[in-house]
């Protein structure tokens, strides 16, 4: 078979941090080939060089057996590669017509030429059953369609190579089912495809072969004849994670927090929370796992009081906290360490001290009445930062000039000094260095061990599995599994299985 | 293909001096930039601008002219200070201000058996309660609808003065000039002069208070660090705990009450009764001197007398060199810009540099 696409050591380095080592990654005419991998293994990073968004560190393209350089979308479109991205690039007040040929050449220089490329686009929409109306804004699409149109626009512009970034997850089943057919028409055409996903039952079901990709480099490569869910996921997870060890014991008492079938819809109106129920207990830590994008987000933010559930009830102490605001929520004693710290977690425009209070400066020995006394915050600031090691000029440093690890230290401070009974965690450690990863680990386990109950939410495996007491797997917004670590082993390859939606088998756990 | 490409970077720690420095330095570069549109009238801008300071503090008459002038600045960049603070995009002060003149004439129209404390007492009252209202509408749009507030508080200030135009051309037209202008209020509500034979009246002083309040609200009450945190961000605040659409809706509140007072001291203590051109854009001219102020009170004051000499001076300045007084609203309009400006610089740093 021939080859269209071949990249061979690709190296692209963001500061400190290696996204892509030496990739050799090849495409055949006429196949579908999935790039398969966690968050920040590296997909994406590698198609966008191939796309020219990014440009290589050092490495080689080759297309269609001629060495390349790929300096903007526009030099790859040309080359008859086309993607689409997981963020459309739509605009969103113009048609669906409009938006294919923007940026094309017209054959008629004064005027706008429409009615040749609509006989066009509705020639693609007919062969490649891609069904939209020229004519709809794109505002009034819904993002399955939106999708449908992106991929015309690829098409329109004759591509042979299409990039899908993880395409089926803003799609409905029966969407992701339309998407695969068309696919199968590219294929027999003689077009490839190259297929970004972490779901493994998807990637078994659409490639003809399977890269995996993890931390950056290839960790393997099969043909779907070959290989098998579990295999993959094995590649997926990597062995590397059964080092990390258990640092204590549970001392798990009564549940504290309680969620009864939980369902809500993310920003895009898709479902992201299925009638999901659990429970967290004084004194452990309960790890979620999963491949972000899966309902975590949305679990975190329905607690922390910032989204509405469609359905569904949340419990501290037996009390209904559901719909309660954020401030009730932090008075119950909640603390929250955000996902997004910049955007939700700290002020950045404002003093450190005030980040640091922000959430009980409101009450005595801050504020009595209506007057705050500044003087006794500054006193408690300056304790704060003292206890916890954060690195200021002083506490009325703005909060912008703290690096990435004292901006986290900062949230640290203002939860645990309340000695809150239930603690969300998501992504506590993520971006930080070793250090202050090391010190947050370190905190939430002191606030266990006090008997706080912890909602550890993490991409991070190795986090995961260090920290916490049970393991509890999302995807697509349901739970695949609660792994209880003082009953059973942990089982790695069973994890990856889960987080890439299969749900552990008997068989599974003969196997190891 | 290379291209010079200029990028903006957000300073990490704007230096303190900078922040100090910045509308001295702005005052200092509108001045220069307006002294090209003088060299051009074939004046020298030197003579020009002594004229200018010389008519706006060099006599005591025209200092204290230069105090009325500056009263209802001061008030309408507190409103527009305190409101920018929260970031609600109040650019209604106008309209506030319209509304404020509009209760007050009103009141002070029914003649009520008052004492003069208790009738100025209530005109205030009721002029900060108009303003109120007439912001706290689009506040409340913004705050729980997401509606705006650019657009709504602009819309409103052209909705308040067609409306005063009205009542002027209809019942409160002055029944023996026939002018489009109420008659005048009851003599119990004209405020009392601060210095005799001046036009310097209580309304400076109320200006001071707003001053004051604001300094007291922004910097020793919750409302203040509420605020502060909303204005900051707004999202990251409402997910602290705080209530931003209750900060919004209270600022909206103050805000367009202090405009109101605006009115209320311009229609009490200087013209006595309702006129057209009551403000001849006093709610705009709020928005230059909050930004100038750098929406901190003090800074506020001090940017609304800068102003107020710019415009009574230009005018000593148009009659003595014979230059159209229009230069006034010239160096007013280009401390903005240079102002705006600066403000960029504080937040950025610009960095040129080669793009592939």
């Amino acid at each position: 078979m021939e080859k269209v696409v071949e990249m061979k050591n690709i190296r692209k380095t963001f500061l400190n941090n290696v996204a892509n080592n030496d990739i050799n990654f090849s495409v055949f005419k006429g196949e579908i080939v999935s790039l398969l991998g966690e968050n920040g293994a590296g997909k994406t990073t590698l198609m966008k060089i191939l796309y020219g968004m990014y440009s290589k560190d050092s490495g080689e393209i080759y297309v269609n057996g001629n060495k390349v350089e790929i300096d903007s979308p526009k030099d790859a479109i040309n080359l008859g590669i086309g993607m689409v991205h997981q963020h459309f690039t739509l605009v969103k007040t113009l048609s669906v017509l409009e938006n294919v040929i923007l940026g094309l050449p017209s054959e008629n220089p004064f005027l706008l030429e429409l009615d040749v490329p609509r006989k066009r686009l509705m020639k693609i929409s007919k062969d490649y059953g891609l069904q939209v109306n020229p004519d709809a804004k794109i505002w009034q699409l819904c993002v399955g369609e939106q999708q449908r149109v992106e991929i015309i626009k690829a098409l329109y512009r004759n591509v042979s190579v299409l990039i899908l970034d993880e395409p089926t997850a803003v799609l409905t089943p029966q969407e992701s089912e339309d998407l695969f057919k068309t696919l199968d028409l590219f294929k027999k055409e003689g077009k490839s495809v190259i297929f970004i996903s972490h779901k493994l039952e998807e990637v078994m079901e659409i490639s003809d072969r399977i890269v995996i990709l993890r931390n950056g480099t290839v960790s393997g490569e099969r043909r779907k004849v070959d290989t098998d869910e579990r295999e993959l996921a094995r590649l997926m997870v990597g062995k590397d994670v059964f080092d990390a060890i258990r640092h204590n014991k549970s001392e798990a008492g009564e549940p504290i927090l309680k969620i009864e079938g939980l369902t809500a819809f993310n920003d895009k109106g898709v479902k992201a929370l299925k009638g999901i129920s659990f429970e967290v207990k004084k004194g452990e830590v309960l790890g979620v796992a999963g491949v972000s994008g899966n309902g975590q987000k949305e679990l975190e933010n329905i607690i922390c009081g910032v989204k509405k559930p469609e359905s569904g009830k949340i419990f501290l102490n037996g009390e209904d906290i559901t719909n309660n605001t954020p401030k009730e929520i932090i008075k119950m004693g909640i603390g929250r360490i955000p996902e997004d710290r910049m955007e939700d977690g700290l002020i950045l425009d404002i003093p450190v001290l005030e980040n640091l209070v922000i959430e009980f400066y409101d009450k005595p020995p801050i504020s009595k009445g209506i007057f705050v006394d500044y003087a006794n915050m500054k006193k408690i600031g300056e304790n704060l930062l003292k206890e916890y090691n954060i690195k200021a000029s002083s506490v009325f440093a703005l909060t912008r000039t703290l690096s990435g690890g004292n901006l986290q230290k900062v949230i640290l401070a203002r939860v645990l000094s309340q000695n809150p009974k239930v603690i969300i965690a998501s992504q506590p450690t993520r971006g930080l260095d070793v250090g202050a990863t090391e010190y947050i680990h370190e905190k939430i386990l002191d606030a266990k061990s006090r008997g706080t109950g912890v909602l550890l939410i993490s991409e991070d495996l190795n986090e995961i599995l260090n920290l916490s007491d049970r393991i509890m797997v999302m995807y697509e917004g349901e739970i695949m599994g609660i792994i209880d670590r003082e009953k059973e082993k942990v089982n790695i390859e069973d994890i990856g299985l889960m987080m890439a939606g299969s749900r552990c088998s008997e068989e599974g756990h003969e196997l190891n | 293909m290379s291209l010079i490409s200029i990028k903006l970077e957000k300073r990490t720690a704007p230096p303190v001096w900078f922040q100090v420095l910045t509308p001295v330095i702005a005052i200092v570069i509108s001045l220069g930039i307006s002294a090209i549109f003088l060299l051009i009238l074939g004046k020298n801008p030197f003579t020009a601008f002594y004229y200018m300071f010389y008519g706006a503090i060099g006599t005591k008459f025209a200092f204290l002219e230069m105090l009325v002038k500056a009263t209802p600045l001061i008030l309408t960049g507190i409103a527009v200070a305190i409101a920018f603070t929260a970031k609600y995009w109040n650019i209604g002060a106008e309209g506030q201000l319209y509304a404020g003149a509009l209760a007050a004439t009103w009141f002070g129209l029914m003649n009520l058996p008052l004492s003069p404390v208790i009738y100025i007492s209530l005109e205030i009252l009721v002029g900060f309660l108009a303003g109120a209202i007439w912001s706290v509408v689009p506040g409340y749009l913004k705050a729980e609808l997401k509606v705006d507030d650019v657009v709504t508080t602009l819309l409103m200030n052209y909705i308040m003065i067609y409306i005063v135009s009205a009542l002027l051309n209809g019942p409160w037209r002055n029944p023996v000039t026939m002018y489009p202008s109420s008659i005048a209020i009851s003599k119990n509500a004209f405020f009392p002069k601060l210095v005799p034979q001046s036009r310097l009246h209580i309304g400076f002083l109320v200006a001071i208070i707003a001053v004051l309040l604001m300094y007291f609200i922004v910097r020793k009450t919750k409302l203040g660090f509420e605020i502060r945190a909303t204005g900051a961000n707004p999202r990251a605040a409402n997910f602290l705990g705080i209530n931003t659409t209750k900060s919004i809706i209270i600022v909206s509140i103050i805000s367009g009450g202090i405009a109101g007072l605006a009115g209320v001291s311009e229609l009490c203590g200087v013209q006595y009764h309702l006129i057209q051109t009551i403000s001849p854009g006093y709610g705009y001219s709020g928005i230059v001197i909050a930004m100038l102020g750098r929406l901190n009170p003090i800074g506020v004051f001090l940017s609304a007398i800068y102003f107020a000499i710019v415009i009574t001076g230009a005018n000593v300045m148009s009659y003595s060199l014979n230059i159209p007084p229009y230069i006034s609203d010239v160096i007013q309009g280009i401390t903005l810009i240079v102002m705006l400006a600066m403000l960029l610089l504080f937040e950025y740093r610009i960095k040129v540099g080669r793009s592939k």
